[in-house]
């Protein structure tokens, strides 16, 4: 690689480079399942959503593209995987990477749904898709047990050597790595030309065709990738748990995800890691103390979190400062 | 200086241009031939329907009627995208520009995009030497330099609208369509931008859209009246200061063409900063 000599090309490479933060949040991550094996369930759960949203910040953090339809990609990959382990072979690496191929087509497919119209119109249109793949899995229960979900999935060791055990550390690594593996790919598209382009039709679409971006093919290539990661996602719960469900296409996956988008703020690939943190976390500890209302403490904080700013909240010292921080 | 560029060859040409929302009918049979390496502008009052031509020509929006060709080429049928391609390249009355990103950044994109590294995801954004230098030109030339590492959305306006062109510019255009590159830039700022449109390679074709009489005639070497809609003639800067009906339609009034500059100033500018708040 040639030297970096200008200053304008160090301010451009300077964005990719690594934060300091990233690689001790990622010895944290590694060290935890360790650390509390008796957490080790809950991390693994935490990997595979913070791996779902991440998904859908390609889509709506980089791109600017709404969508309420996420878990249909999410659902699929889960399927595909627990079919493929049920009918075809036990190994998880080989029934990932089929659950991605199988819901990366499903995105291309659906892609062409979302490059026109407003941003009602396309809330709409994923919502719709989303409620089509629940209402097939429900109907096409010869082959994926319909509202009984899938029963009976068994998966291999992975690497051929490591176990799917109980208290879910073997799965807590596998969603893990997994979840590094297309943090490091994702890292590069939005910091590559590509990743460029998308910001710049979130940031003005009708410049964006101005400038020779074409518009259309972004938003497919985007929209197909994000499915087949949120595919990912979605195997690496079904393998995960040995289970797949009609829940895994319901509506509230689709809201959840962008629920945790919303709390770790879109646009910066963490986001979703963040959100997905402080989502299973209020979760976990809500619903153990109060497991009736704990959707109402989360809504208190949603509401809490939007009206006063996020960057308020996590800079507790601006609190009684006037001004600026608005 | 005319002579020259009618005798050249056309690179852009419109033939009967309809278009029409619903009952309105806002660009009527206009046919319009741009030379290689022209100077020409396109003027006439508010509402004559120049940006509506503008888009038609871009393919923001798609003609009721008529044909346009670039360089030999139909093209009527393009997306905007493709036109970029093909070397046609428009600035916008009112800035479009990409908020979130800064100075460097948008360049860098919009070079890549050029060079066709806009679909590469692998490599970092800047990677390239050559992008990387030429957008360190480009900011240099467009007095962007200093405030290249901020964001776009907190800009002063006039570094803005330098902003607006350098997009433009960086797509290297072969034809470049200007809709009122100075509109609402402080007279202080305006030298600036004039000397950097009037540095431009002289095989680029402008299409130059002006309220400014000022620069249109310390500009453009051909000159196209709109009005209406329609054409209402075309000729040298000399034939259309002397034109009576000209003056009658484009002024309202009588008046000698060379009062209009700072009239028209002042409104090109109250148009930017009612559009600014859009």
């Amino acid at each position: 690689m040639s030297a970096v000599t200008s200053p304008a090309q160090q301010s451009l490479l300077r964005a990719s480079r690594w934060k300091p933060w990233e690689p001790v949040l990622w010895l944290i991550a590694f060290v935890a399942p360790v650390a509390v094996p008796t957490h080790a369930a809950l991390i693994n759960e935490i990997a595979i959503v913070a791996l779902f949203a991440m998904s859908l910040d390609l889509v709506l953090g980089y791109t600017g593209i709404v969508s309420l339809g996420h878990a249909a990609f999410f659902g699929m990959g889960a399927y595909t995987a627990a079919l493929f382990a049920k009918h075809v072979m036990p190994d998880p690496l080989v029934g990932l990477a089929v659950g991605i191929a199988v819901s990366t087509l499903l995105g291309a497919l659906c892609s062409a749904t979302i490059l026109r119209g407003s941003d009602l119109t396309r809330l709409m249109v994923t919502l719709g898709v989303g409620l089509i793949l629940l209402e097939l899995a429900n109907k096409l229960d010869w082959l994926t047990g319909g509202a009984d979900g899938l029963q009976g999935v068994v998966i291999g060791p992975l690497l051929g050597s490591f176990a799917f055990d109980l208290d879910g550390r073997t799965a807590s690594y596998y969603s893990l790595v997994a979840l590094l593996v297309f943090m490091l790919l994702s890292r590069r598209l939005v910091h590559s030309p590509l990743g460029a382009t998308l910001k710049a039709i979130r940031d003005n679409r009708l410049r964006a065709m101005a400038i020779g971006i074409p518009v259309s093919a972004r938003l497919a290539i985007v929209y197909t990738v994000a499915a087949g990661m949120a595919g990912a996602a979605g195997a690496l719960l079904a393998q995960t748990t040995g289970f797949a469900s009609l829940d895994l296409f319901e509506f509230h996956r689709s809201a959840d995800v962008m629920l945790m988008l919303v709390v770790g703020g879109t646009g910066w690939l963490y986001g979703g890691v963040a959100g997905a943190i402080v989502f299973k976390l209020m979760q976990d500890t809500l619903s153990a103390i109060t497991p009736q209302y704990w959707t109402f403490w989360l809504g208190l904080f949603l509401v809490v979190l939007v009206l006063a700013g996020r960057d308020r909240i996590v800079r507790p010292w601006t609190w009684w400062r006037k001004g600026g921080a608005r | 200086m005319s002579t020259s560029a009618t005798s050249a060859e056309t690179v852009l040409s419109a033939r009967g241009l309809v278009m029409r929302f619903g009952g309105i009918t806002a660009t009527n049979d206009v046919t319009l031939d741009l030379k290689k390496g022209a100077r020409h502008a396109l003027i006439g009052p508010n509402g004559a329907g120049k940006t509506t031509l503008i888009n038609l020509l871009t393919g923001v929006l798609e003609p009721t009627a008529g044909t346009i060709t670039l360089e030999g080429r139909d093209i009527t049928q393009l997306a905007p995208h493709q036109r970029v391609h093909r070397g046609m390249v428009r600035t916008f009355q009112i800035n479009q520009l990409f908020d979130s990103m800064t100075p460097l950044e948008t360049l860098a994109l919009v070079v890549s995009q050029h060079r066709g590294l806009g679909a590469k995801w692998w490599q970092a954004l800047g990677r390239n030497k050559d992008v990387a230098e030429r957008c360190e030109r480009l900011l240099e030339q467009f007095h962007l330099a200093s405030v290249m590492d901020q964001p776009t959305r907190v800009l002063a306006y006039g570094k803005r609208r330098l902003l607006e062109i350098a997009i433009a510019l960086a797509c290297e255009p072969r034809v470049l369509l200007l809709d009122e590159p100075v509109a609402g830039v402080p007279a202080g700022e305006r030298e600036e931008l004039l000397a950097t449109v009037g540095a431009l390679p002289a095989d680029v074709s402008v299409l130059l859209i002006e309220h400014d009489m000022d620069l249109v005639f310390s500009f453009a070497t051909r000159m196209t009246v709109l009005v209406n809609g329609t054409v209402l003639t075309e000729g040298s800067p000399q034939e259309i200061s002397n034109d009576q009906r000209v003056k009658a339609v484009y002024l309202g009034h009588g008046d000698e063409m060379q009062d209009a500059g700072p009239f028209a100033a002042s409104r090109a500018q109250e148009d930017t900063e009612a559009g600014s708040h859009v």
